[in-house]
């Protein structure tokens, strides 16, 4: 092992070297403003996208002949209004209607209307009752369908806090993490395609298999990409910095992330890690099988559109927290990096982070160990060394 | 050290339906220079590739400096390949320094022998050079020392004659007999009979994927018996019926084998025939035709339109370096 790792290093500090050095990095640190421009572009339609599907909801605490009435004009308001333009009433028993906005509770609502048709409550933070008094106004005038004259007054109660309105500022900002993570990936992984092509053409990989594994040439390529963009990351985070410094209070900011901002930042940069070195392992497996760059740009499309699916999975489970989906996210080891992101800005809980990364990196070391066996197979014709198959092979001394 | 440095029982390459290399054995002794006899297509490459560890054999076994997992033990290994590479925006000091770091050399230290190295064969000018300035032939002289810098016991060269003109095959050579001296082991491969024959204490001839021959120079020329040239006054006589049976008029000359009773009886029956012997020369068969013996006139002919196609010229004419086409430059990192 420790030899392993020694040949990695040497491999890793050349790469590094040739990469940092050449006049093209320079254009290569250039490169995000575009992408970054794309993707903030499809953040907001994200967000958009998302609050579309995670619409208002409020608890709804009356007596059961209010509760039918208000339940009745909701669905009648939505027909004439539209669905989205009213909140969704969830009809719900509770003591003490406040401590159904206690994110602990594992509810999601924005705020509770409580209280009859006659003397309504609406409970809530308020920007969620500045935002919602109204329509919410609307529905119980037209619950009590002219009971009196004279329209009656919504009351509001103001709470610090709402499980649903934290909920969604949490999810915002898992979804921007996850957004950040996905684009950061598929900017750094994928040139990682193209790492060996530059062996083949000068004919240098014969040497480097005589003098180590093939195991450390992936191991130290892999591990020069990924301080080469944690570099490049480094460089765009000073600029961002420097950007919103410069914008003052101008840009919103995010809101904190369950974990907390500075172990929230810790794991970001943990999972762009291991998204960057698992898609980056399977991609060098793949790229090691190209001997010209016109191959590498043929391998890029299927590269990209896994990439995509990965993303897809994460976002899609987002909103879906314990669902058998987001766990088969959490799970899968493309899209567990991104899943597992949303999970810290949406959950307190630590302990499956520490779990994923190892996970994750158990994939990371088995997926080099697949393309080089792959590599020496198709590339170096060291195929049927004592009739191994590939997936044995994986466990052999390298 | 083991008493052989490399041994090979049974090596067999097999590339689609192709039997690259078949049953190849092989038994190289420490500190001896060894060389691969054989035509390009023979199975020398894949042969050198197996023994190295860069290819898997489909069937036999192969020991390296006594282990038989050949990475074990790169560090003390130096290794040519055929097709040479380098990293061509490297400086020359740098690109020796990274070979020797793949095998354990301290990247320092490197450095310092790679400059050494390089002014002890007249290129110190060029050490700080990136590789893709300089000509086809010092940057064939980088990765050699490249191979060298970190002192292996066991020094591998893949053909590498190929390429190099007349001066520079003579550098090598000496460079080679200088290693061997230190108590190095030297195998390498090579198409040209004269560097084999020169260079090489003990050789294997490859044809085929086979290994028809393995032993000494000596003892593959000893494989033919001595041909006799000789000169009569006239070409026919009584006395012509004392030549041996293969006898062949070439102009004045006959030209045969040595006979199995040795030459002293020949020359009585000629003498008393009145042949009027006017020269009489018994020479040993070159490696070229014990080659032709025991490789077969195909892999001979191969070879032998091989030897006339590159550049060759003995280390006897030996002129200037002269300074070739650019190392080929290829995209970089």
């Amino acid at each position: 092992m420790r030899e392993l790792l020694r040949a990695s290093w040497v491999i890793a500090r050349r790469d590094f070297a040739a990469i940092i050095f050449s006049k093209a990095f320079f254009f290569f640190l250039l490169g995000p403003v575009f992408p970054l421009a794309i993707g903030v572009a499809a953040g907001s339609i994200g967000g958009q996208v998302a609050r579309d599907i995670d619409r208002p909801r409020f608890a709804l605490v009356m007596a059961a002949p209010d509760r039918e009435a208000a339940l009745s004009a909701r669905a009648a308001l939505a027909g004439q209004l539209g669905e989205a333009r009213v909140p969704v009433l969830v009809a719900t028993d509770a003591a003490t209607p406040e401590r159904l906005l206690d994110a602990r509770q594992g509810t999601r609502f924005l705020g509770v209307l409580s209280g009859s048709l006659a003397n309504p409550e609406l409970i809530g933070t308020a920007s969620e009752i500045e935002r919602w008094q109204g329509p919410l106004g609307l529905l119980i005038e037209r619950a009590r369908d002219g009971a009196s004259a004279a329209p009656v007054g919504l009351a509001t109660r103001i709470v610090a806090q709402s499980s649903g309105s934290q909920q969604q500022a949490r999810l915002m900002t898992a979804q921007v993490g996850q957004a950040l993570l996905v684009l950061l990936t598929m900017l750094l992984a994928g040139m990682v395609l193209s790492n060996l092509v530059e062996e083949k053409t000068n004919k240098i990989i014969e040497i480097l298999a005589a003098a180590v594994p093939i195991d450390a040439i992936f191991l130290g390529k892999l591990f020069a990409m990924l301080a080469m963009a944690m570099i490049g990351i480094a460089c765009w985070a000073v600029l961002a910095l420097g950007a919103i410094t410069l914008a003052g209070n101008g840009l919103p900011a995010l809101p904190p992330p369950a974990t907390g901002w500075p172990l929230f930042l810790a794991l970001g940069v943990a999972y762009f890690a291991m998204a960057y070195l698992l898609l980056g392992s399977l991609f060098l497996g793949i790229g090691a099988m190209a001997t010209t760059v016109r191959e590498v740009q043929t391998l890029s499309m299927p590269a990209t559109m896994g990439q995509l699916l990965f993303f897809f999975l994460a976002s899609f489970s987002v909103t879906r927290l314990g669902e058998p989906i987001e766990l088969f996210a959490a799970i899968f080891p493309f899209s567990s990096p991104f899943a597992m992101l949303a999970r810290a800005a949406q959950q307190e809980v630590i302990w499956p982070h520490l779990l994923a990364l190892g996970w994750q990196f158990a994939w990371v070391l088995l997926l080099i160990r697949f393309g080089a066996r792959l590599f020496r197979r198709n590339v170096l014709k060291s195929g049927g060394a004592r009739k191994r198959g590939l997936i044995a092979g994986i466990f052999a001394k390298p | 050290m083991t008493a052989n440095a490399i041994e090979a029982h049974g090596l067999v390459k097999i590339f689609g339906r192709q039997r690259a290399v078949d049953g190849v054995d092989l038994t190289v002794p420490a500190g001896s220079i060894f060389g691969i006899l054989g035509p390009n297509g023979a199975g020398k490459t894949t042969t050198l590739r197996m023994l190295l560890g860069i290819v898997d054999p489909d069937e036999g076994t192969r020991t390296l400096l006594g282990t038989d997992h050949p990475l074990d033990v790169a560090k003390r290994v130096g290794y040519l390949p055929e097709e040479r590479g380098l990293y061509p925006s490297m400086k020359a000091y740098d690109a020796i320094a990274f070979m020797g770091a793949l095998r354990g050399l301290p990247l320092a230290q490197g450095r310092r022998r790679g400059r050494a190295m390089l002014e002890e064969h007249g290129l110190g000018a060029a050490a700080d050079k990136e590789v893709r300035t300089l000509s086809k032939g010092m940057a064939q002289t980088v990765q050699l020392l490249g191979t060298l810098v970190h002192d292996p016991e066991l020094i591998v060269l893949d053909e590498p004659f190929s390429g190099l003109d007349a001066f520079n095959q003579g550098k090598l050579e000496r460079l080679i007999r200088a290693q061997a001296d230190r108590g190095v082991t030297v195998i390498f491969s090579t198409h040209v009979i004269a560097h084999a024959e020169r260079l090489c204490e003990r050789i294997a001839i490859i044809a085929g994927g086979k290994v028809p021959f393995t032993g000494s120079v000596s003892e593959a020329r000893d494989k033919l018996r001595p041909q006799v040239r000789l000169e009569t006054r006239t070409l026919d006589g009584p006395w012509r019926t004392a030549l041996p049976h293969d006898a062949a008029p070439d102009g004045h000359f006959w030209q045969f084998t040595l006979p199995e009773t040795g030459v002293e009886p020949l020359l009585r029956a000629l003498i008393e025939g009145n042949a009027g012997i006017q020269s009489l020369s018994i020479e040993r068969p070159g490696l070229h035709d014990a080659f032709v013996a025991i490789a077969g006139a195909d892999a001979a002919r191969l070879l032998d339109e091989e030897q006339q196609g590159p550049n060759y010229q003995g280390p006897e004419q030996q002129g200037p370096e002269q300074q070739g086409p650019k190392y080929q430059e290829k995209p970089d990192a």
